[in-house]
């Protein structure tokens, strides 16, 4: 097990660090870049700005050591960070982990939703139109996924929004609640994702038809049936997972801008919030977290793409 | 059991093969022989029923007493794996990647013979077991050497118990070993009462298979007969040509003198990183002289060969040139002749690049060319529009062009015919003892070594370590 | 990749040009004016004096869509530009050199593929507002990479292929490599990633426009006027379809001219 998935886990770890790294950095210089005293903006964050003074910045001032070179300060600031202490909002005074954690739950539902429902999607596609290239459906889905392709997921969130929910009144507008309010903004990321993933599969399948295991495996006496079954499927599903990797920065992508478009509480919209009001502690604590579920979810797809195809793991080379 | 007549498989209205006539009896052997592009695959893709569907084929063929023609594909398709089974050629590519090996064996026991599970990984085991593939069971095609993988899909194949086996290209790709152990298979299943039809380009394995034999030039039938005779006494041509090619039967003409020592390699270790491939290699070479490294494919006879080249930095040792040996005094004719030019430029522009470079007179180039029996029109042509054996003697030519006191070839000819790899090491050994230069010849081929060179050296007795067990 | 049929490249390549000359001539070659007001004439529908109608600040949709296209195409041009630029020269000498410096670029490549592209974006976006030039510097950083591992990558395996062996075999130096083997082998490649890198940056733009963390009213950027049109779909539903028609051609035309629905693979 260690052997075969320790490597996986351990690069993930890495690129966890980095993120942790990039986001500290880029946090570090919006925080440089505010306009005012940044003595005073972290002793409101700390201590609401309702009970803070003069005096109280100059305690942070010292004891941060504010009046250091940046690369000292950017140190202390990494160091925090490894310390998984955020500080509180600049705009609510809340701690941001409170925050986060409200919105975690929301943002993880819709991101799952949207790739579960993509696969729904892609998959019966993909497979119809790789085995019968060149007919009809392979066509239609040709046509239809450059379509959906080029309408950029906001967009795409938008036309669906005027037209299922204003005009069609199928679905709310926007918001959060019962199931109807995730229809909207899952579908809005599914489509976007199975327009290209649904192609994928279908060269997949196309290719692996006209393979010549797929030719052996027939002439050995399987049936079309069994040959899908034991051989295709699998052959397939690896480049198709595979992609589903490949298409995770543009669902994180999505998440944050189509929450914003269908006022989904998560942390996408957090973040843009916090981006929009300059409140660093809200944007370093949203980026990180989204920046975490990012490789979360590539690890997640490492480890099934490992298991379905063993190759270059524990094997002799 | 099987007869063919007046078979023709054409493409619009160009004919590609044909018309071919030949009968089977049970538990007989057929041999389908001859060069590529002779229409042997298409032979087999008629019997099978599954001819790609741009070809359109005539003429009958009848298996049992039913016209297959006439038969739905679905009950053609009911023939395979049980009554017509086919080996296809390189079966590293034919086997399921990620499928380990025991259960590509077993699925044809289950799900074709319809035996229990449990028979079926009883039957499946000793087949195992009986081809020495034990240890195997759990591996991926990728992880099983050549040979391996070839007897997993034989094993595949035969579990079927099919009346008639097609076997294409059984030994193509392998060295000579393994494919003495192959033919050996082909022989006992065909013992075993099952009908063997074998296509092949090799003299060798028709000679060993034996039965019948069907001569094809260009889709057409220049000969048949029984195995022996027609290769004891050939009567086509192009037999006798096929024939004399088999590099066992070449007689080459020794290098007549050998002069100054051009390259002293001594106490060489070869190898990747702290990985050692070859250690203590010691190897002099003298002007004009011909010299054969063999051993079998997957040793790393390529790295050696790189690194005396100085394309691969060398671990320990030396490799000493000669006094007068320049940046360019050591060249390389590589395996696969498209591989080694810019596949974007005509080969023109390539050659053009080399005269500028080394300000060579661009007559001086085609008289090498013209030397070397290369139709110059070719030259405003891509790599890949021109065929493997000329591109290879354009490829010698360049590497003659800027007068080269070694020139190492890495397996020059496995990727070609056998006529066009006669054609080749000829043109080869003429132009290099023209201008005296001195070839390293790396083969899996010992045949070819022996007739070929005036030395040959085994590099399996330089390996370091174990010897490895995959290619 | 996903290869589309060629006519799509056809298609693509004309209504690039089309985009590129309407972006060149912007309004004031059609004596157009993107900031005007006129409140008496607002939500105007498509008429001979406003070809696509007025917004609801009576400001002309022409003017502003022209506009919004040289603020669109300039910054995918100029990301592009300097990211394949950059990103191919950090890919050649980490293939060429190896060893350290292949190592720290790589390492630098890897902290900018950590996390989404778009999360780079906005975070740069953050520490100067409204700003153009932010929006540059964030996409063009983002960009590179794909051109900085795509680079290394080919250049890599073809600096191993025999090709090439025989090439340095008969004395050729490195820029007759470069120019023979490596980059008529990368060219395509490279354009496909041009074609995406600016497709990603129109969406980008527009995007941070829309959610209000971009571009800043009154600018006449695409994204911007779709967040200011949508509340008058109801009364005039032609206006915000406007923008959303702009960015999606544009999308479109750069899709269709590499003739690819994916990247070439890495």
């Amino acid at each position: 097990m260690i052997q075969r998935f320790g490597p996986l886990v351990a690069g993930r770890l890495v690129q966890a660090i980095l993120v942790a790294l990039v986001v500290a950095i880029v946090s570090f210089a919006m925080m440089q870049a505010l306009p005012g005293d940044a003595a005073y903006r972290i002793a409101a964050g700390r201590y609401g700005y309702d009970v803070m003074d003069a005096a109280a910045a100059e305690l942070v001032r010292t004891e941060l050591g504010l009046d250091r070179p940046l690369t000292l300060q950017l140190l202390d600031w990494v160091v925090a960070l490894s310390t998984f202490d955020l500080g509180n909002s600049l705009v609510s005074g809340n701690s941001v982990w409170s925050e986060v954690a409200d919105q975690l739950g929301a943002s993880l539902l819709l991101a799952i939703c949207a790739i579960v429902l993509s696969v729904l999607i892609a998959a019966p596609i993909g497979v119809v139109a790789g085995l019968n290239a060149g007919g009809w459906v392979d066509r239609l889905s040709l046509v239809v996924s450059v379509a959906t392709r080029t309408v950029p997921a906001f967009a795409l969130g938008i036309i669906l929004m005027l037209w299922l929910a204003v005009e069609a009144k199928l679905f709310p507008v926007a918001g959060y609640g019962n199931g109807r309010h995730l229809v909207l903004p899952s579908l809005t990321l599914a489509l976007g994702l199975a327009a290209v993933s649904n192609r994928v599969i279908r060269d997949a399948v196309y290719d692996a038809t006209r393979s010549p295991w797929y030719a052996f495996a027939r002439n050995k006496g399987l049936s079309n049936s069994a040959v899908f079954r034991r051989h295709v499927a699998r052959n397939v599903a690896v480049p198709a997972v595979a992609y589903v990797g490949v298409q995770l920065a543009y669902l994180i992508e999505g998440v944050v801008i189509i929450e914003s478009v269908f006022a989904w509480p998560g942390i996408g919209h957090a973040l843009v919030h916090a981006i929009f009001e300059r409140d660093v502690p809200m944007v370093q604590g949203t980026a990180l977290t989204l920046g975490l579920i990012f490789v979360a979810l590539n690890l997640l797809v490492d480890l099934l793409c490992r298991w379905l195809d063993p190759r270059g793991a524990g094997s002799l080379r | 059991m099987l007869s063919v007549t007046q078979l023709c498989v054409s493409v619009r209205n160009e004919r590609l093969l044909g018309p071919i006539d030949f009968e089977i009896e049970a538990g007989a052997a057929l041999v389908i022989m001859g060069e590529t592009g002779a229409g042997k695959s298409l032979i087999a893709q008629s019997l099978m029923g599954n001819l790609p569907s741009a070809l359109s084929s005539k003429g009958d063929i009848v298996w049992l007493g039913q016209r297959l023609h006439d038969l739905p594909k679905k009950d053609v398709e009911a023939l395979w794996g049980r009554e017509i089974a086919l080996l296809p050629q390189e079966p590293w590519l034919a086997l399921d990647p990620i499928m380990p090996a025991f259960h590509q064996v077993e699925e044809t026991h289950r799900l074709v013979m319809q035996a229990p599970k449990a028979d079926a990984f009883e039957k499946t085991k000793d087949d195992f077991i009986r081809l020495d593939l034990e240890g195997a069971e759990n591996r991926r095609p990728g992880e099983l050497s050549g040979g391996m993988n070839q007897r997993v899909a034989f094993a595949a194949t035969v579990a079927g118990n099919a009346k008639m086996l097609l076997v294409d290209e059984p030994t193509k790709g392998l060295d000579f070993e393994r494919s003495r152990s192959i033919v050996k298979l082909l022989k006992e299943f065909q013992a075993s009462g099952s009908a063997i039809v074998v296509i092949t380009h090799s003299v060798e394995t028709a000679e060993s298979i034996g039965g019948n034999i069907i001569v094809l030039k260009d889709g057409n039938c220049v000969e048949h007969g029984a195995t022996d005779e027609v290769l004891s006494a050939p009567k086509h041509e192009y037999t006798q040509r096929l024939i004399d090619s088999d590099p066992s039967l070449w007689r080459v003409a020794k290098a007549r003198e050998t002069g100054q020592p051009v390259l002293d390699v001594s106490e060489l270790t070869v190898g990747h990183g702290h990985e050692a491939l070859f250690c203590e290699f010691n190897l002099q070479i003298f002007a004009g002289e011909r010299v054969a490294l063999i051993g079998p494919s997957g040793i790393g006879k390529t790295s050696l060969l790189d690194t005396l080249v100085g394309l691969l930095p060398l671990l320990k040792g030396s490799v000493k040139k000669g006094p007068d040996i320049g940046r360019t005094g050591i060249q390389k004719i590589f395996q696969d002749p498209p591989e080694a030019f810019a596949p974007h430029s005509t080969l023109k522009t390539s050659l053009q690049d080399v005269a500028k470079l080394h300000g060579i007179d661009w007559s001086d180039i085609t008289r090498v060319l013209l030397d070397l029996n290369i139709d110059l029109e070719i030259l405003e042509r891509k790599p890949n529009s021109v065929s493997g054996g000329e591109l290879q003697r354009v490829a010698i030519a360049r590497a003659l062009s800027v007068q080269p006191a070694i020139l190492l070839a890495d397996e020059p000819t496995s990727r070609l015919d056998p006529i066009t790899q006669q054609e080749t090491m000829e043109v080869l050994r003429s132009s290099c003892e023209l201008s005296n230069t001195a070839v390293v010849l790396v083969t899996h081929d010992r045949a070819l070594a022996e007739n070929w060179s005036d030395r040959v050296i085994d590099v399996t007795n330089f390996i370091s370590g174990d010897l490895p067990t995959q290619p | 990749m996903i290869i589309l049929p060629s006519p799509a490249r056809i298609v693509g390549y004309s209504l690039l040009v089309i985009l590129a000359v309407l972006a060149l001539a912007g309004p004031e070659a059609f004596n157009l004016d993107p900031v005007r007001q006129s409140l008496r004439n607002t939500l105007l529908p498509p008429s001979a004096t406003h070809v696509l109608g007025t917004d609801h600040l009576g400001r002309d949709m022409a003017a502003r869509l022209l506009s919004g296209a040289q603020l669109s195409l300039s910054l995918a041009l100029l990301a592009v530009v300097s990211a394949s630029v950059f990103g191919t020269t950090m890919g050649i000498i980490s293939a060429w050199r190896g060893g350290w410096i292949d190592r720290a670029i790589n390492t630098l490549s890897d902290s900018i593929l950590a996390l989404p592209g778009l999360l780079l974006v906005l975070m740069m976006a953050a520490i100067s507002p409204g700003s153009w030039w932010v929006l540059y510097v964030g996409i063009s950083l983002t960009l590179w990479v794909e051109y900085f591992r795509f680079t290394r990558q080919r250049t890599r395996i073809l600096l191993d292929h025999p090709s090439v062996q025989a090439s340095r075999l008969l004395g050729f130096g490195y820029p007759h490599i470069l120019k023979r083997h490596i980059f008529p082998e990368l060219m395509p490649g490279l354009f496909t990633l041009a074609a995406f890198g600016a497709a990603t940056s129109v969406t980008a733009m527009a995007a941070l426009g829309f959610v209000s963390v971009g571009l800043r009213p009154p600018t006449a950027e695409w994204g911007v006027m779709m967040t200011q049109l949508l509340p008058y779909w109801r009364e005039a539903p032609w206006l915000i379809l406007q923008p959303i028609a702009c960015l999606v051609v544009t999308v479109l035309a750069l899709h269709l001219s590499v003739g690819s629905l994916t990247k070439p693979n890495i």
